[in-house]
């Protein structure tokens, strides 16, 4: 029995206790992060920290047990701003929105207005072929849901805040976190729901 | 292992063959293949750029500089002074008389301080070439990690430091923060994901992908015309992910780089590789 033990810990140096070493303190993880990134651009210290979702979030490796989820889907609702009147504008625009993977990176020259980078995780309209996987397709969305302005509204707010619908979603919450205005929300809502939007133009 | 051949393949054509964005299907499927073909061609070392870094490494190393007018020969990368066979894919590990875990970049700026008595200031400045400007890193890197080709990865995780190096690494790999709530995860933690046309590889656990990657660092990249290494790489990850960027050396990076290479564990290497 010794000897079979020793010979697995030969065979395989590290992986062998990888699985045994304990979880680092999350003060441990903080003083690192402070300890890293120095150069911090005006305004940008916030981004070191999780809020109390992504905390949650991080720790749980995006599965929280369903009374978390809960409590974030709660938290998160509560943040979410429907504009007034009609969630549907440009589907024009909202394509630009899509398309945009630009701002907000260290790289990007102040004042790069920032793009939704839809199309890196999501299929949209059925013909471009660069688009990324990460997340569903959402070819014939508006289509496919009768272009009903109650499904436009949720998909607004999803968009807005994708954390009060799915907890721990792994998408970016574009409104809450102030990366996309009112208006580049609705336009990339009306890219979903507006009938003449390629999105709902399936291929012949 | 150093062509002294020049390259007679045209990178600019490779580039343009190897850029990203492609329009249709099929031409989506021909371009596959034709950068499979220079893939392949590339492979041949008398092809590959990466090689005049290795090159420009190994006279650096032996370049008596500093205030100390002493070369890198003595410097300790983990398998005793001067000893390059095998000291990459060993790294990084714990060093005693630094007292921390040291990556192979933060190693040679220890050597380059205390043995050579060189000012690294300005080289923590900038640390990556661009347009114009070299980088003695990136070619000791280039030189060094090619002293293990062939060789598996296989970091130690005896020491304390090296265990809590892997235990901070795992928690960064799955922390979530910014103004896009990414993590390492969000793209490096499913099987046969892409970001629009690139492909991501899984790195969250021991497997062929962690392997494959960590095993062709550093590299030639042929859309920055540069050799770089995995301080790059991770530093062009933060920023996908709307991060500052981590400072050069800085134990953020070290953490994942062991995490890394222990899901990578047993992956042969071969660098420098050459990449999109
Ligand atoms: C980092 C990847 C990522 C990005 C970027 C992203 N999403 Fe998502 N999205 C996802 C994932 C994963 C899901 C599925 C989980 C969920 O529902 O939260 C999703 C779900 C959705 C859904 C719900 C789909 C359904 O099942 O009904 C909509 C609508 C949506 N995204 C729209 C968008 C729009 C519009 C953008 C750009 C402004 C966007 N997403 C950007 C990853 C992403
Ligand atoms: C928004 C998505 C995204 C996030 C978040 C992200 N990466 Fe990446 N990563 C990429 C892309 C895209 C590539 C390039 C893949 C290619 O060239 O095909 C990449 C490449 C890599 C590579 C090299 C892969 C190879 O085969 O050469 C490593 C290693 C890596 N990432 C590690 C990380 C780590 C560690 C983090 C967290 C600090 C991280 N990434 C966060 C998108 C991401």
């Amino acid at each position: 029995m010794k000897r079979i033990l020793i010979a697995a810990a030969l065979v395989l140096p590290g992986m062998a206790h990888a699985q045994q070493i304990p979880p680092a303190s999350p003060a441990v993880v903080d003083r690192v992060v402070t300890e890293s990134f120095t150069k911090l651009p005006e305004g940008w210290a916030q981004r070191l920290v999780p809020d109390e979702t992504m905390q949650l979030c991080s720790v749980t490796r995006n599965q929280p047990s369903a009374k978390e989820a809960d409590a974030i889907m709660a938290r998160e609702a509560k943040t979410v701003k429907l504009p007034e009147g009609s969630v549907i504008g440009n589907w024009k625009e909202g394509e630009k929105v899509a398309q945009n993977g630009r701002g907000g990176q260290f790289s990007d020259p102040p004042g790069t207005v920032s793009g939704g980078n839809c199309y890196a995780c999501h299929q949209m309209d059925p013909r471009e072929v660069s688009y990324g996987t990460l997340g569903p397709s959402l070819a014939n969305y508006g289509a496919d849901r009768k272009f009903a302005p109650a499904d436009a509204k949720v998909a607004y707010a999803k968009v807005y805040n994708p954390q009060a619908a799915f907890a721990c979603s792994p998408m970016p919450r574009f409104g809450h976190n102030g990366v996309l205005s009112e208006q580049q929300m609705k336009d990339v809502v009306a890219y979903l729901f507006d009938p003449d939007s390629p999105v709902n133009k399936p291929v012949k | 292992m150093r062509p002294k051949v020049p390259f007679l393949t045209c990178l600019c054509a490779l580039a343009l063959l190897l850029a990203p964005t492609l329009k249709a299907g099929a031409q989506e499927d021909a371009s596959e293949k034709e950068i499979e073909r220079y893939r392949a061609m590339i492979n041949d070392p008398m092809a590959n750029p990466g090689y005049l870094a290795v090159d420009r490494g190994e006279a650096l190393w032996a370049e008596k500089r500093g205030a100390k007018n002493v070369s890198l020969e003595s410097c300790d990368l983990g398998q005793g002074a001067g000893k390059l066979e095998g000291a990459y894919a060993a790294l990084p590990r714990y060093f005693a008389d630094a007292g921390k875990v040291m990556d192979l970049e933060q190693r040679l700026l220890w050597c380059m301080d205390k043995i050579q008595g060189l000012d690294i200031k300005p080289i923590m400045a900038k640390p990556f070439s661009g347009p114009g400007r070299g980088s003695d890193m990136e070619d000791l890197v280039a030189f060094i990690a090619n002293k293990s080709n062939g060789m598996k990865i296989a970091v130690p995780l005896d020491h304390p430091k090296e265990k809590e190096a892997y235990a901070i690494g795992e928690a960064l790999f799955f922390r979530r923060s910014a103004i896009n709530d990414f993590s390492c995860s969000t793209c490096h933690a499913d099987a046969g994901k892409r970001i629009r046309l690139q492909g991501l590889p899984q790195l969250d656990k021991p497997g062929k992908d962690a392997q494959l990657t960590m095993g062709s660092w550093p590299t030639y990249r042929v859309s920055q015309s540069a050799l770089r290494t995995m301080q790059h790489r991770l530093w062009d990850c933060y920023r996908q992910m709307r991060m500052p960027a981590p400072d050069y050396a800085s134990e953020v990076v070290t953490a994942l780089t062991v995490f890394l290479n222990a899901q990578a564990a047993g992956g042969e290497l071969n660098v420098p590789s050459i990449k999109r």
